[in-house]
């Protein structure tokens, strides 16, 4: 992947910056200027709670190439109380241990080293509550 | 709008063809098709590929295409949608001869994936680059959590899905042309390498080689090439939220509903008048998720389908006779048009072991990325 993506700043990814629709009050994450759900153009800028709960998840077993070191590691797609939904690896337990209702909490984390040339990109990762 | 027919088709194996470059697999399929109906020159060529920028580092694929095949001057164009290329590539085609802008077109799809290029890291393209991929999850991930999704609200179970393989590896098994000739068994599939849990090596479809073309006319020209022309009645295109994470209910694949939704309405029929379907199992949950979509069977019933023989050769809806995705292979950018050879085959009578006997007519369903486009066509014996 180009580099200069990681480079920029990324509100929604380091700071967890949502939006919440004022006609239909659903909270988007990433922050977004039209509400999927209505099509609604004003959106106030909300934070997401560092915190949620697992919907679905699969342990990687076969990892993309900048994970090869990594696998076999949990994925989940973690829901926050707001309703907002995360693509997150989840950390520092047993991959297997990770299933749909498990409580789950966000810390700041390095996600990967980028290709050859090795550039940090970091994210939040999920931790077993 | 006028009715469109299918008049000849063309495929290539689908396997690790070390031999065949990209353009080589394209004009062995398309020369097929168009010596099928005896055609020299058509009007319009559509290439449904996904990433040959990445595979074979080769874009702009339209025109080198169009030349390779004797056919510059035609119009000619790369579609694509993901693992839906092809089933795009199909109804541009379908619309570019129902509007009456050209009169010949070939519906194309090639894909050359065992060139050298990272496949798995290609393949997660298709996924939301920022929001999924960045994070580590790869495809078959994306499908595990749709997997575990269903199981959690239906109560799905792993030897369900491997049922799904064990029945398209029987039908593969009488497809020539597919890359895995021969048969698995549950014991086999759940014993098989995980991939990302809950699936198996076994409930992953290949990373294949491989082309295919068809050739569209008008319906009321179409006794000018074969004596059997097949028509193609319904087409529907659809998109769902991209990411997993947009989507209400992990487990239900809205784009698959909602194209075919528009393709039953166009072509005047329901899901219970469908004789046999060729649907997208890239993983063996994809075909669970898709008939219920399509509404082959009832919501949350799609678990049974294949273990109890509904969706086998001789069951009450025939599902992928030509062994689908995880039997006949996944040519990602091919896919779609092979899907529609195989109903164009069953339709005319011409599918040998496979044949679905009396039947009138036949559905395909191609997707891309986790479900995030589909496109659904219906087509009719004439």
């Amino acid at each position: 992947m180009p580099s200069p993506r990681y480079w920029r700043e990324v509100p929604t990814r380091f700071r967890l910056e949502a939006s919440r629709c004022k006609s239909c009050g659903k909270t988007l994450y990433p922050a977004r200027t039209i509400c999927p759900g209505c099509r609604g153009t004003e959106l106030d800028e909300t934070k997401l709670s560092r915190k949620g709960k697992v919907v679905t998840s699969t342990v990687i077993h076969v990892p993309p190439t900048d994970f090869l070191m990594e696998a076999p590691f949990a994925m989940a797609l973690v829901e926050t109380p707001e309703g907002a939904r995360l693509m997150m690896q989840v950390v520092d337990c047993k991959p297997q241990d990770v299933q749909p209702g498990m409580d789950v909490r966000f810390e700041f984390r390095l996600i990967r080293k980028e290709g050859k040339s090795g550039i940090l990109c970091y994210g939040f990762k999920a931790i077993p509550a | 709008m006028r009715e469109v027919a299918i008049v000849g088709a063309g495929m290539t194996r689908f396997g690790e063809l070390w031999q065949s470059s990209l353009r080589r697999m394209f004009t062995d399929a398309a020369s097929e098709a168009l010596a099928s109906a005896g055609v020299k020159q058509v009007d319009s060529i559509y290439v449904g590929n996904m990433s040959a920028g990445r595979f074979v580092s080769q874009e702009h694929l339209g025109p080198l295409l169009a030349g390779e095949l004797g056919q510059a001057g035609a119009a000619a164009v790369r579609v694509e949608s993901a693992c839906a290329s092809g089933g795009v590539a199909l109804r541009q085609g379908f619309m570019d001869v129902a509007s009456g802008m050209s009169d010949l077109v070939l519906a194309t799809g090639v894909e050359k994936m065992t060139d050298g290029a990272d496949v798995t890291e290609a393949l997660a393209t298709a996924a939301d680059q920022e929001l999924e991929a960045y994070h580590g999850i790869t495809f078959p991930g994306l499908y595990a959590m749709i997997a575990r999704a269903h199981m959690q609200r239906y109560g799905t179970t792993e030897e369900d899905l491997a049922w799904v393989s064990v029945k398209n590896h029987r039908h593969g098994a009488m497809n020539p042309k597919a890359q895995f000739g021969r048969e698995v068994t549950v014991e086999q599939v759940m014993a098989s390498t995980p991939v990302a849990e809950p699936l198996r090596l076994l409930h992953c479809s290949p990373v294949s080689d491989g082309a295919a073309a068809v050739l569209l006319c008008p319906l009321d020209q179409a006794a000018r090439f074969t004596d059997r022309p097949i028509q193609i009645v319904g087409s529907g295109l659809a998109t769902a939220p991209m990411a997993l994470a947009d989507r209400e209910d992990p487990a239900v694949l809205d784009a698959v509903h909602r194209s075919a939704v528009k393709a039953y309405e166009m072509a005047g029929i329901g899901p219970a008048d469908v004789d046999l379907a060729e649907v997208h199992d890239c993983f063996s949950i994809a075909e669970i998720c898709c008939i219920e979509a399509l509404g082959l069977v009832e919501k949350g019933t799609g678990r049974n389908a294949a273990g109890e023989g509904l969706t086998a050769l001789g069951g009450r809806i025939p599902v992928n006779t030509s062994g689908g995705l995880k039997s006949k292979g996944h040519p990602v950018g091919a896919t779609g048009v092979a899907q529609a050879i195989e109903i164009f085959e069953q339709l005319r009578g011409e599918a040998g072991d496979r044949q679905v006997l009396d039947a009138k007519v036949g559905l395909t369903q191609n997707m891309g990325g986790s479900g995030a486009s589909s496109a659904v066509h219906v087509f009719r014996r004439v």
